[in-house]
């Protein structure tokens, strides 16, 4: 085992970087997507991965489901609260400023935060063990089969999204809503529905990283969203957002960034490599990587 | 171990004052114990509120403790005998319980408060009424020192938490044979720094040496690049003084990276979810220290895990160790102080030196606090099993 080479070591970091930035791009994906449609930073994106964890855990611990119809069933009801949510703290505001929205969209995140602590108390809990890790070793690099599921989920609901956006009814209603609100209800689309389905999506995105997480680390507690959330709003920004394969190729990048900070300069300096990185993207390219001055978002 | 907020600790202080001078108003009248009377100690304890558990098991293991010293002749010839007072586990009650023993009762000496929280709000009265006051559990460092300087009339039995780094630092070295050492520090927590820098400070002296140090923040959940980053130095111990959330994140993370070596932790590593995050394969080969086993095989330990047993039918939890053991901190000091007088007993507690107790041999240092070794125990197959005791030499 020759893990002390560099190259070694630095490929292992790609594989740590890329798991964790399959997360990031997850719960990126429904804040570009939101943000898109409805031009709303929706800060409560990351307790609905929580959410989602939860809903997860109660499938797997309570109903004793395996791991894909747990998946299924928590993306299901993160899904039904995002499209709650939406209808009761959002749309009634749709008119108001959007400095307006942004807050109640900061007193949802609370909300959900506290309401659960509520009802599950603040204590972490163990996630069952619906999906066993195996470890493979290849020349010294250690890849484990939990890391390739989050990938590979990650991946097939990526491709699943981007299907969704560019080849149906509703992905293409989502795109007319998002290049032009007004014109889009005038050629009669329903312009609540298609945002309702936008948080739909999104919500259940977010739930899906929600229980890869709980697999993967093993633990979930109610404040588990707060870090994520706002690390996934970094990828978004970064990869430009409203743009779903900008928020892709944030989350990964920004997971391959935060693993190569740890492991070649200092764990401690990890956020502070991330959200330096916001920084520089917002100082030299406020439309993010992929971002362009074209108006075709969703 | 629970710390209140400064306006309590303020609000206690300044009760305890008021109660002092009405106590003081109060008690003058009464007369002083005489020689041939019984020894009076006081015992201020949690007994009721929310860590009443600790109070209950002190009170036990302390009232066992008199009963066998008053059976085998008691000391300097005289019976002990403990007055208790409750402090319903608050600061406040906790200074009028101090103040209350002290003026009232006329005590010589008192144990307790248990817990941090408490027993800061009862120092002052202890300096100002010259009576020494010895905790057996209270393990924040400024229980004895405040503003860099030690409290002469306050002691305690049991060690402060960071000196847990340099127990686990010799027992790396002498048990684990590791020469070369990571640690990998929770960056939110000063008593995490404190223990690992006590931890680095042994552990280089005794000529290991220190191939790694990092950090996490508190609610991380993702270590593994900087356990990859570990791996490629390849250490013979990890030291990990964290909290056990993060703490079994990290091993199981460790062994999934193929990071076989012993991590070693703090107490805070304690708790029955450990295995349910790390999972007990992954938690094989890793130690943390504790106050106290029952499973200890010493003859003390033996002995006082029976008798307690006989007396009260449970197996004497670490706390009912720590309480037991105070008394005879106090009975050691009074003994050799020849006489019940509070300034002897001071004198006498402060040379406290080489006490066989159940916890451990124990020495006072210049701040008060014990040097005295600790219980370490394993984790193996998904159980907590006794390992071996360690002794630092002071």
């Amino acid at each position: 085992m020759d893990s002390s080479s560099f190259l070694s070591q630095f490929i292992q970091q790609m594989i740590n970087g890329i798991s964790l930035g399959s997360i990031y791009a997850l719960i990126a994906l429904g804040y570009t997507m939101v943000y898109g449609i409805l031009k709303l930073i929706n800060f409560a994106h990351g307790d609905i991965y929580m959410l989602g964890a939860y809903a997860g855990f109660f499938a797997a611990s309570v109903l004793r489901l395996s791991f894909f119809p747990s998946l299924l069933f928590a993306m299901l009801a993160a899904a039904l609260a995002g499209m709650a949510i939406e209808r009761l703290a959002y749309r009634p505001l749709r008119r108001a400023p959007r400095i307006t929205a942004l807050i109640t969209a900061i007193g949802v995140s609370f909300f959900l935060d506290y309401t659960l602590i509520l009802f599950v108390s603040p204590q972490p809990r163990t996630f069952p063990a619906i999906f066993e890790s195996e470890i493979y070793r290849f020349y010294g690099i250690i890849i484990n089969s939990q890391q390739i599921l989050i990938f590979a989920v990650s991946l097939l609901l990526m491709a699943f999204l981007t299907y969704v956006v560019q080849c149906t009814r509703i992905g293409k209603a989502m795109r007319a809503v998002s290049y032009d609100t007004d014109t889009a209800r005038l050629m009669g689309i329903n312009v609540d529905k298609v945002i309702s389905w936008t948080f739909a999506l999104g919500s259940a995105l977010a739930a899906a990283a929600g229980v890869l997480v709980g697999i993967y680390y093993n633990s979930i507690d109610p404040l588990m969203g707060m870090m994520p959330g706002i690390k996934a709003f970094v990828a978004a920004v970064l990869g430009g957002i409203g743009i779903i394969p900008g928020a892709m190729a944030g989350g990964l990048i920004l997971g391959i960034v935060e693993a190569m900070a740890s492991g070649f300069l200092s764990s401690t300096f990890r956020d502070a490599v991330a959200f330096s990185i916001l920084i520089l993207i917002l100082l030299f390219k406020p439309s993010g990587l992929l971002g362009k001055n074209t108006r075709e978002k969703v | 171990m629970l710390n209140k907020s400064l306006g309590q600790k303020l609000a206690a202080v300044g009760l305890s004052g008021l109660l002092a001078i009405f106590a003081a108003a109060c008690g003058a009248g009464k007369k002083a114990p005489d020689g041939g009377q019984a020894i009076k100690i006081g015992v201020n304890a949690e007994m009721t509120g929310p860590v009443s558990s600790f109070g209950m098991s002190s009170a036990n293991a302390m009232k066992l403790a008199a009963k066998q010293i008053n059976s085998s002749g008691g000391a300097l010839g005289r019976q002990l005998q403990l007055v208790f007072a409750d402090n319903k586990s608050e600061p406040a009650e906790a200074a009028a319980a101090a103040t209350k023993l002290i003026a009232q009762d006329k005590v010589a000496a008192v144990l307790g408060p248990l817990i941090s929280s408490t027993t800061l709000a009862c120092t002052k009265i202890a300096q100002d009424r010259k009576i020494p006051l010895l905790t057996p559990s209270a393990t924040n460092p400024a229980v004895t020192v405040q503003n860099g300087k030690t409290l002469e009339y306050v002691f305690r039995s049991c060690f402060i938490d960071d000196f847990m780094g340099g127990l686990m630092a010799d027992f790396a070295q002498n048990s684990l044979k590791a020469k070369t050492a990571a640690l990998f520090i929770d960056s939110a927590s000063d008593l995490s720094k404190s223990t690992a820098g006590i931890f680095e400070a042994f552990f280089v002296k005794n000529g290991g040496k220190i191939v790694s140090k990092e950090a996490y923040l508190a609610k991380d959940t993702d270590f593994k690049a900087t356990l990859t980053k570990i791996k490629a130095v390849n250490p013979d111990v990890i030291f990990v003084p964290g909290n056990y959330q993060e703490a079994g994140m990290i091993v199981k993370q460790a062994r999934e990276l193929d990071l076989l070596q012993p991590i070693v932790g703090v107490d805070a590593w304690d708790s029955p979810k450990l295995f349910d995050i790390g999972g007990a394969a992954a938690l094989n080969n890793t130690y943390y220290p504790g106050h106290y086993s029952p499973d200890d095989t010493r003859p003390e330990v033996q002995k006082f895990v029976k008798e307690y047993k006989e007396e009260y039918g449970v197996v004497p939890d670490t706390q009912a160790v720590l309480g037991y053991d105070s008394v005879f901190v106090l009975v050691d000091a009074i003994k050799r102080a020849g006489s019940d007088d509070p300034e002897k007993i001071r004198g006498a507690l402060a040379a406290t030196k080489g006490l066989r107790t159940v916890s451990g041999v124990i020495t006072l240092d210049d701040s008060h606090n014990p040097i005295k070794g600790a219980v370490i125990n394993e984790n193996k197959e998904g159980k907590v099993t006794f390992r071996e005791r360690v002794d630092p030499n002071p």
